[in-house]
């Protein structure tokens, strides 16, 4: 078999790592949490890093009137149904399409990661500004806005007492390393092509 | 490579060169200044946010209490309530933990703790649990080291000053429970003058259960009526034994200072258990009628239930020959103690200046050559020569009490009357050092002291008496506790620090064989899931307020910052109101508290996932609070409710919200 096909296949299958591993985590760090708050974020689901995290995370949050972390949200039947497909999709590409179809199948998954980030970004959007009217701390930006509590996209961010993180976990790793897979598997191709 | 091990070597001979040529070293020992004349302040410095290296539970003697200190510093972190109600914490007030004080001669607030002694694996102390006596109401207590609770307390029948206890054997297969005044055995009504021969000492075995820690009497022994003053387990060589020091031996009833006081010899009562245990599972003993309670918690009910027990197995000494002897020890003897080989045991001879060192080969061969010296109610006295290793030399202080070990052969004793601690060798029986204690030491703990693997870097000397130690505080002033360093050839004093009640005696053991090495070991909350408490909520919509007849039961929850409900309309004079509260929280150290204005008993301290209750019996009409008593979170002071008080007779029906509905109204 060419080394293509192989990395090709290999690059698609390491997206199952996804159902294994989470793909993204938040951390929370305060005085008061020497063992900081945490939440695990699946392609189908929420989880604590500790148990009765987000629990928690929630009792913090009402505070400033956040909504709760909700069991699920409707991404979650969504995701699997596309991981699973685009690992099928990429192991039958591999066993018989051409190259060029790699960059194909590398095309479309990069444009559903951006899409999977940017839903991710809305509803953190939503989560850190759609507040509770009676929230019983109200705080404000320096211009007067009203204060938002969005954990950032990636990176660390200082909110209030709390600084939170926000970090691709090894699901998103092995999803990256497979991507980028696929696409070295296209050059390969290519040069085998020749 | 060879260099560089040289130079360190040398480097480190250097270091002990300079640190045995420092001037401070020598004073240490002679002077009361402790802190200042060395580097002792350095030793106990646990910087903050640091933890400390070891736990010592020392006990609480006449507030009934188990309390809970770190070293090298001496910081009190905890008082566990034991034997005695405890309205901080609720215990023995709150409907579920009543039952926890409950004896044959009914509820009991108060108790004597005595000896706290630690459960063991192997001959080393492990952690699990830690067993302490009652003097008064003769009892004994299991406190997990989990959950730093009690949960079992066990009453001692035929049995009076549960002195001689609470000693655990080197694989917990028994704690053992003497008796320090005989009594009549059963009690009866009879003449105190006709004591002598009719009355009589229970040592008693209580069987441990290895997973569960739940403790019942296998055994009781009838002893003559000595008095039964201290005990420690054989170990090693020595293990299936166990040795009980004691006094009186005169029997007598009345002015025991003098007439306790006569004999220049009383015993060490040697006691093969295996043996009796033997006898005891080939159908051995006897069931008698007896009546004591049993009183056992339960984490996932957060209930304590109290059974009284009706019978108990007691064996006489003459049906078990070979099995128990009497080993003559200088004058009234206080601690009876098995250095960590088993080999020695040491009575300490309070009224004598001489300590007796009994050797356990030197027992054996007396027992099989016979070497006797009559008996005692058919107790075989083995002859002192044939036991005795030895005395510790005359002249070495007065009054020796206690003394515990360390793993280089030598052995710490307290002097009561001449306020001092010794250090002497066990096998040549030579005084190494001494040094005084500020004032009148009792007993003296070094961690993992009555086991075979003393951690023996630090002694804890627990005295009676302080006088002009600390700032003075009124007639009352406290009891204290003093710091030893015993790594090096002199004990070096570094801390005195005040304690609770009276520091009787002290069990200590390294802070890893509790916390586990991630700190995970320790329990941090209870599960809401696993509770089963009849009353528990399991979330706000499950809260809600019932009457039956003249009885209303609450169902309340607290969580960060309310309760559920916090309005409650419906209740009149002369109901009896149940408040049974559940902490919704599941987040490490976020306990909340309740009280009731009014209400005839305690605040109720509620652990995360746990439900409790207290009762209150509202007398007048109106409109009356509860809060929260802990200051829990930012909206503590929020924390509060209402409930209406109607007259009695009133039609008003119960009604109950939060935030103007029902709980849980909103979410169906």
């Amino acid at each position: 078999m060419k080394k293509s096909k192989i990395i090709m296949i290999i690059g698609s299958l390491l997206l199952l790592g996804l159902f294994v591993f989470p793909l993204w985590n938040i951390t929370l760090e305060a005085p008061q949490y020497p063992i900081p708050l945490g939440m695990d974020i699946h392609i189908n689901k929420f989880s604590d890093t500790h148990e009765f995290d987000i629990k928690n995370i929630n009792l913090m949050n009402h505070y400033v009137g956040m909504q709760y972390i909700p069991e699920t949200i409707p991404e979650f039947k969504v995701f699997p149904v596309v991981i699973g497909i685009m690992v099928l999709l990429g192991v039958i590409i591999g066993f018989t399409g051409n190259y060029k179809w790699y960059l194909g199948w590398f095309i479309l998954m990069s444009a559903l990661g951006i899409a999977g980030m940017y839903d991710f970004y809305l509803w953190e959007y939503d989560y850190g500004h759609t507040l509770d009217p009676h929230a019983i701390m109200k705080f404000k930006n320096p211009d007067g806005t009203k204060m938002g509590f969005q954990p950032p996209l990636f990176g660390t961010k200082d909110i209030l007492n709390f600084t939170a993180h926000s970090y691709p976990m090894p699901g998103a790793w092995l999803m990256f390393s497979g991507m980028m897979l696929t696409f070295i598997a296209f050059f390969v191709g290519k040069k085998e092509a020749k | 490579m060879k260099t560089f091990i040289k130079s360190i070597f040398l480097f480190a001979l250097s270091a002990v060169f300079m640190v045995s040529c420092a001037p401070s070293e020598k004073k240490g020992s002679k002077s009361n200044k402790g802190a200042l004349a060395g580097n002792a302040a350095e030793k106990v410095y646990v910087a903050p946010g640091e933890l400390d290296s070891h736990y010592a539970f020392i006990s609480g003697g006449f507030s009934g209490q188990l309390a809970v200190y770190g070293l090298p510093s001496g910081r009190l972190f905890r008082v566990i309530p034991v034997f005695s109600q405890d309205p901080e914490k609720g215990y023995g007030y709150s409907e579920e933990t009543k039952p926890m004080l409950m004896t044959s001669h009914g509820f009991v607030p108060w108790g004597d703790s005595h000896h706290p002694d630690i459960s063991q694996t192997e001959g080393s102390v492990d952690g699990r649990w830690i067993f302490i006596n009652e003097n008064n109401t003769p009892r004994i207590a299991r406190i997990s080291l989990k959950t730093f609770e009690t949960e079992e307390i066990i009453e001692i029948p035929n049995s009076a000053g549960n002195h001689s206890s609470s000693f655990v054997t080197e694989n917990s297969e028994y704690v053992v429970a003497g008796t320090r005044f005989s009594v009549p055995f059963p009690q009866r009504d009879m003449s105190i003058k006709d004591m002598k021969g009719n009355f009589s000492g229970a040592l008693s075995f209580l069987k441990i259960d290895p997973e569960s820690g739940e403790m019942n009497i296998a055994f009781q022994i009838k002893m003559p009526g000595f008095n039964y003053d201290l005990s420690h387990p054989g170990r090693g060589k020595s293990h299936g034994w166990f040795f009980f020091s004691t006094y009186n031996t005169e029997e007598a009833n009345s002015l025991l200072e003098n007439n306790a006081s006569r004999n220049d010899k009383d015993f060490i009562a040697a006691i093969n258990w295996k043996k009796i245990e033997e006898y005891v599972a080939n159908g051995g003993g006897k069931k008698v009628p007896a009546n004591y309670a049993h009183n056992t918690w339960d984490d996932n009910s957060h209930t304590a239930t109290s059974v009284m027990k009706k019978e108990v197995l007691v064996v006489e000494p003459k049906d078990v020959p070979g099995a128990i002897f009497f080993l003559p020890t200088a004058k009234s003897p206080h601690g009876c103690d098995v250095d960590p080989t088993g080999e020695y045991i040491i009575g300490n001879g309070k009224l004598a200046a001489a300590m007796t060192v009994h050797s356990f080969t030197k027992l054996q061969k007396a027992i099989a050559d016979k070497a006797f010296d009559g008996d005692a109610y058919g107790i075989p006295i083995i002859k002192f020569e044939a036991v005795n290793y030895g005395s510790v030399e005359p002249g070495a202080g007065l009054g020796p009490l206690h003394t515990e070990f360390d793993t280089r052969g030598n052995a710490y004793t307290t002097f009561f009357i001449s306020s001092e601690v010794v250090k002497w060798n066990v096998k040549d029986l030579k005084v190494l050092d001494r040094h005084k204690v500020y004032y009148s030491v009792g007993h003296l703990m070094i961690p993992g002291g009555n086991s075979r693997t003393p951690d023996d870097k630090y002694l804890v000397a627990m005295n009676k008496i302080t006088k002009d130690r600390y700032l003075p505080t009124g007639p009352e002033v406290c009891q204290s506790a003093q710091l030893f360093d015993i790594s090096g050839e002199k004990m070096e004093l570094l801390l005195d620090f005040p304690t609770i009640g009276e520091p009787h005696y002290a069990a200590g053991i390294s802070a890893d064989k509790i916390m586990g090495k991630d700190g995970k070991k320790t329990t941090k909350i209870y599960k809401l899931d696993e509770n089963t408490h009849p009353y528990a909520v399991k979330s706000e919509a499950e809260t809600k307020v019932v009457r039956k007849g003249n009885e209303v039961h609450i169902s309340m929850s607290m969580i960060r910052s309310h309760f559920s409900p916090d309005n409650i309309e419906g209740v009149k004079v002369g109901d009896k109101v149940f408040f049974h509260v559940t902490n919704l929280e599941q987040d490490y150290d976020v306990p909340h508290g309740i009280s009731m204005i009014g209400a005839n008993t305690s605040e109720l301290l509620i652990m995360p996932g746990r439900t409790t209750t207290f009762t209150w019996e509202p007398k007048q009409i109106g409109v009356w609070p509860f809060y929260c008593t802990d200051f829990c979170s930012a909206l503590h002071q929020e924390m509060q409710g209402y409930i209406r008080v109607s007259p009695k007779g009133s039609d008003i029906p119960i009604s109950f919200t939060l935030d103007g509905d029902i709980p849980g109204a909103e979410e169906e």
